[in-house]
């Protein structure tokens, strides 16, 4: 998709003063394609995840097609589509973790809370997530709940401090 | 698979170092690495100020440093004054808080480093000031002799001499294959271009069980961003960039204020020290992609798209960034420039051996005592890494394997201890030095379950844009997972083995032709395991459930 | 621009400087089989299937990129190609669903042709079968993600050719799906123009013109070379 010239400039999609963050970033790069990747961090920073309104606006305020805008947001997987639970948890799943127990960690939160990685509960609590690692590696099986990383961590550990939330 | 970084240390008022205005009779080194800062070094940190002020030690100074390296046992502060080394200084711990204090103050305890085997090993050139500055203050960097090899090259040296003592240097590519560094800067230099050139720092540190580049860019930011300018200088280039992943917030945050600062102190921008050479440095944020550790991926994701790879040629050296000839080169290969050009070619090739001269950074993890951030002479053992600088395996565990360059890499068995760990002799053995990760595992490990853990990282990393590495990493992932599953029968055993040739022969770029690496080595060197999966439905190491001998012979799967 | 010479398949042939080993061998006569090169888009190497051999290398090279060097010697046909080739082949059929008897463009397919083509008789490998949908709110065409072996000859001649950029990869592995705009029913596009050249580019029964039934679809394909030549004239 090209935008003419004339075009009028593309307006947030929503009455939300939080736009104005993301269009200061905008202007600050310069509007540029190949600012992409930094509008939609800027964007999730923000918001918390990318929606189609998001993802719309920033394909015409940068003027770069929509699919191809989707198809970076989809590629990474630092970027969410939906709005994330009221607290996180994240498993490191690096090779460290993983032989230290990391999949027994997640066997039991799945059991716990009764999601996968990558999703929310229900009622909205809490998104459980994986990590590919965090460099947590001498902490092995490390898990983060609320941006605190806690190391050397069994599945009772785990399950009584998601219990605590 | 949503994937997840690290948090944003919160926002928090910062306590100023405490720098006394006279002679420093000793001074507390925090450890402020994302290892210690998890276990709440920054309350140890203001803690030890708090005490230091209220028993009046007017000659002391806490200062907030970079990794110490051994992680295994922080939160950490060193007394380099005294050589001694406090370990485990948990915040709220009085004694231990106390005990740290007392050293300051002329008092005994902690242990001596110089004499620690951890430390006693090691050769650092890469981490030289990790530990020793402050990460978010250039005048420390200064202080210790910061940006004076970028002075020096741009008044006294010639681009061309830049290059030929980098060439002589002998360091190659830190990052994984193991290029060799001048011929790169040579090509990029030797590439005419109008319109400009590129740097670009690769911090896309995706290997799992690897913290090397995030240690060194949290620990000495400015140390990559005056190797990057001196890169700059020798090829020709004025404009870099730096690409971190997103899962490093703090190594962002670090490298954003030392930009800021280096550009303010005239380290880098127009005229660095008053000549015509000007440099600038802009950072890119990852945003979780395995695959843009490849050149040309890491390319596309800075022009902003997917970080898909293309073929090479042409390389990067001649058409990289917008066309443009660029130079790429990891964080830890930039960090050993200033040394390079600081102490010349000739100290830094005496040390390593052979082909592989020089120093590598490791990250060492798993079922080992010291895990934590070493630097050593390329060309020592893997005996002498493992158990003295590591200290051995926890409670006595029996050592099965070494892995090393993560989902590329190879698991190495005991017969291999004694091999030099340089590039030639893994790759010999069917590993890579990949970028430094280096994971211990003990008989607790399955072989095959850690090959089925490689194979599901490539299958979720793969792009998806070559046919070889998007259905081939699936289907070998398949394959394992039912050997893992007591399903597997011999032929099926075959099957991986074809497809493991065939994915490494065809597929596009590193990641695809490297995965099949981990499968390969480990039926090199522990067959038995797999045999035992297959013929006799069993894991040896008794990790993998075997669903019910009976389901696999009514699926008509194994022989009867 | 100059006249290289080099042996491919052990015949010696001359090229221009600059041009490929596919390039070369066709205008020789001699067959190397692609799947996502077309000519008139650009070359993303993706589809492996071209892979060569070039003498006093380890490594194999895609011929649709690699550029001709003097004196190279070029393998086209060994049994490790043939092996591979054949694997690339399997591993597609085994990726989505690809049952040719009630696929509208059987008999009119390059994926069933390249089948044929380099001996796939039989499926070691084990059929992945995702669920895909199909698309048919586009007034005349439809998508069926089914058939689709992400070869991107759509994304890239509705990005180069048309200049529309409708189509693009969303997801990542044998995750990746075509997608149209943000996602939307082809029908609801605003960014399509109708001009229906993915559709013809389209080398499996993925993209096709509504209203055929089994066996039916006709890709014209090489209109597209006349197009792009056309283009370059009144340029």
């Amino acid at each position: 998709m090209t935008v003419a010239a004339d075009a009028p400039p593309a307006s947030p999609p929503r009455d939300d003063k939080r736009w104005r963050q993301v269009d200061v970033r905008i202007r600050r790069l310069g509007a540029r394609p190949d600012a992409l990747i930094e509008v939609l961090h800027t964007v999730q920073e923000v918001f918390g995840y990318l929606d189609d309104d998001a993802l719309s606006y920033v394909s015409e305020a940068l003027s770069v097609p929509p699919s191809r805008v989707l198809g970076v947001a989809t590629f990474y997987s630092h970027f969410v589509r939906k709005p994330q639970g009221e607290h996180t948890c994240v498993v490191c799943m690096g090779t460290a973790c993983y032989i230290n127990g990391a999949g027994a960690i997640l066997n039991r939160i799945h059991d716990t809370l009764g999601i996968d990685a990558g999703a929310t509960t229900s009622d909205g609590r809490i998104s459980l997530l994986r990590a590919r690692c965090l460099g947590a590696c001498s902490m092995a099986p490390a898990v983060v709940i609320d941006d605190e990383v806690h190391g050397r961590l069994s599945p009772d550990a785990v399950q009584h401090m998601l219990e605590a939330l | 698979m949503t994937e997840a970084g690290t948090p944003t240390p919160a926002r928090r008022r910062r306590q100023d170092p405490l720098i006394p205005a006279g002679p420093v009779r000793a001074s507390a080194h925090v450890c402020m690495a994302a290892g210690c800062l998890s276990m709440q070094a920054d309350t140890v940190f203001d803690s030890l100020c708090e005490r230091v002020t209220a028993r009046g030690l007017t000659d002391v100074a806490v200062k907030r440093v970079g990794c110490l390296g051994l992680c295994a046992a922080g939160p950490l502060v060193a007394v380099p004054e005294t050589g001694r080394l406090f370990d485990r200084v948990a915040a709220g711990d009085d004694a231990a808080l106390d005990g740290v204090v007392d050293g300051l103050a002329g008092g005994e305890g902690g242990r001596p480093i110089a004499t620690d085997p951890f430390f006693s090993h090691q050769v650092k050139v890469v981490l030289e000031h990790c530990g020793q500055i402050d990460p978010e203050r250039v005048e420390d960097y200064v202080a210790v002799g910061g940006y004076e090899s970028l002075t020096k090259a741009v008044t006294t040296m010639t681009p061309a001499e830049v290059l030929g003592e980098v060439t002589r240097s002998g360091i190659r590519g830190r990052g994984g294959a193991g290029y060799p560094t001048g011929l790169k800067w040579t090509t990029v230099a030797k590439t005419d271009s109008p319109h400009g050139k590129y740097v670009v720092c690769n911090g896309d540190e995706g290997d799992p069980g690897a913290f090397m580049d995030r240690s060194v860019l949290e620990s000495s930011p400015q140390q990559v961003l005056e190797g990057m300018a001196i890169a700059g200088y020798a090829v020709g280039a004025n404009h870099g960039y730096v690409y971190v992943r997103a899962e490093y917030p703090l190594a962002v945050k670090r490298l954003t204020t030392a930009i800021r600062q280096a550009e303010h102190a005239g380290l880098l921008g127009p005229r660095i020290a008053d000549t015509s050479f000007g440099f600038d440095v802009e950072i890119r944020i990852g945003a979780g992609a395995f695959v843009c550790g490849e050149e040309t991926a890491l390319i596309a994701s800075i022009e902003g798209g997917r970080g898909t790879p293309r073929p090479r040629p042409p390389y990067p050296a001649a058409s990289g960034l917008w066309g443009k000839p660029t130079l790429i080169n990891n964080v830890e290969t930039l960090a050993s420039i200033p040394t390079i050009i600081g102490r010349g070619a000739e100290w830094y090739s005496a040390i390593g051996s052979g082909k592989s001269l020089g120093t590598k950074v490791f990250a060492l993890a798993g079922s080992v005592v010291n895990t934590g951030l070493i630097e050593v002479p390329l060309g020592l053992t893997l005996r002498e890494i493992v158990f003295e600088i590591g200290g051995g395996l926890p409670g006595g565990g029996k050592f099965k394997a070494v892995q090393t360059g993560g989902p590329s890499g190879g698991c190495m068995p005991e017969s291999l201890l004694d091999m030099a760990v340089d590039y030639e002799s893994l790759a010999q053995a069917g590993s890579i030095m990949g970028s430094g990760g280096m994971i211990v595992m003990d008989d607790g490990t399955c072989m095959v379950d850690v090959a089925k853990f490689f194979m599901d990282f490539c299958r979720e990393e793969s792009c998806g844009k070559c046919i070889p590495c998007r259905v081939g990493t699936t289907q070998m992932y398949g394959l394992l997972d039912r050997i893992t599953r007591g399903l597997a029968s011999r032929d099926e055993l075959a099957e991986l083995e074809s497809l493991a040739g065939m994915v490494r022969d065809t597929s596009l770029c590193g990641l695809g032709q490297g995965s099949p690496n981990p499968v390969v080595s480990t039926l090199r060197y522990f067959r038995d395991e797999y045999m035992a999966h297959i013929d006799d439905h069993l894991c040896p190491a008794g990790v993998c459930k075997m669903e019910p001998r009976e389901a696999a012979l009514a699926a008509g799967e194994v022989a009867p | 621009m100059s006249v290289l010479t080099l042996t491919i398949e052990g015949r010696d042939v001359a090229g221009q400087t600059g041009h490929t080993i596919l390039q070369v061998a066709r205008e020789n006569g001699i067959p190397i089989p692609t799947l996502c090169h077309l000519q008139g888009l650009s070359d993303v190497g993706a589809c492996r299937l071209c892979v060569v051999e070039v003498e006093g290398q380890r490594k194999l090279f895609p011929a649709c990129v690699t550029t001709i060097d003097e004196g190279m010697k070029v393998t086209v046909n060994s049994e490790r190609l043939a092996a591979h080739r054949r694997r690339i082949v399997e591993l597609l059929f085994t990726e989505r669903n690809h049952i040719c008897s009630v696929c509208i463009a059987d008999r009119n397919c390059e994926l069933q042709d390249l089948a044929v083509a380099v001996g796939l008789t039989h499926f070691e490998l084990p059929l992945l079968s995702p669920q895909a949908v199909v698309d048919a709110t586009h007034e005349r065409f439809g998508i069926d993600h089914n058939r689709c072996v992400l070869c991107t000859r759509c994304v890239r001649v509705c990005d180069e050719i048309e200049g529309a950029h409708t189509w693009d990869v969303m997801g990542r592995g044998t995750e990746a799906r075509l997608i149209t705009d943000l996602g939307i029913p082809w029908g609801d596009s605003n960014t399509c123009t109708s001009c229906g050249k993915c559709v013809q580019v389209c080398p499996t029964g993925a993209l096709f013109e509504k209203g055929r039934s089994v066996a039916e679809a006709r890709h014209r394909r090489p209109y597209l070379p006349y197009l792009v030549a056309h283009e370059g004239r009144t340029r």
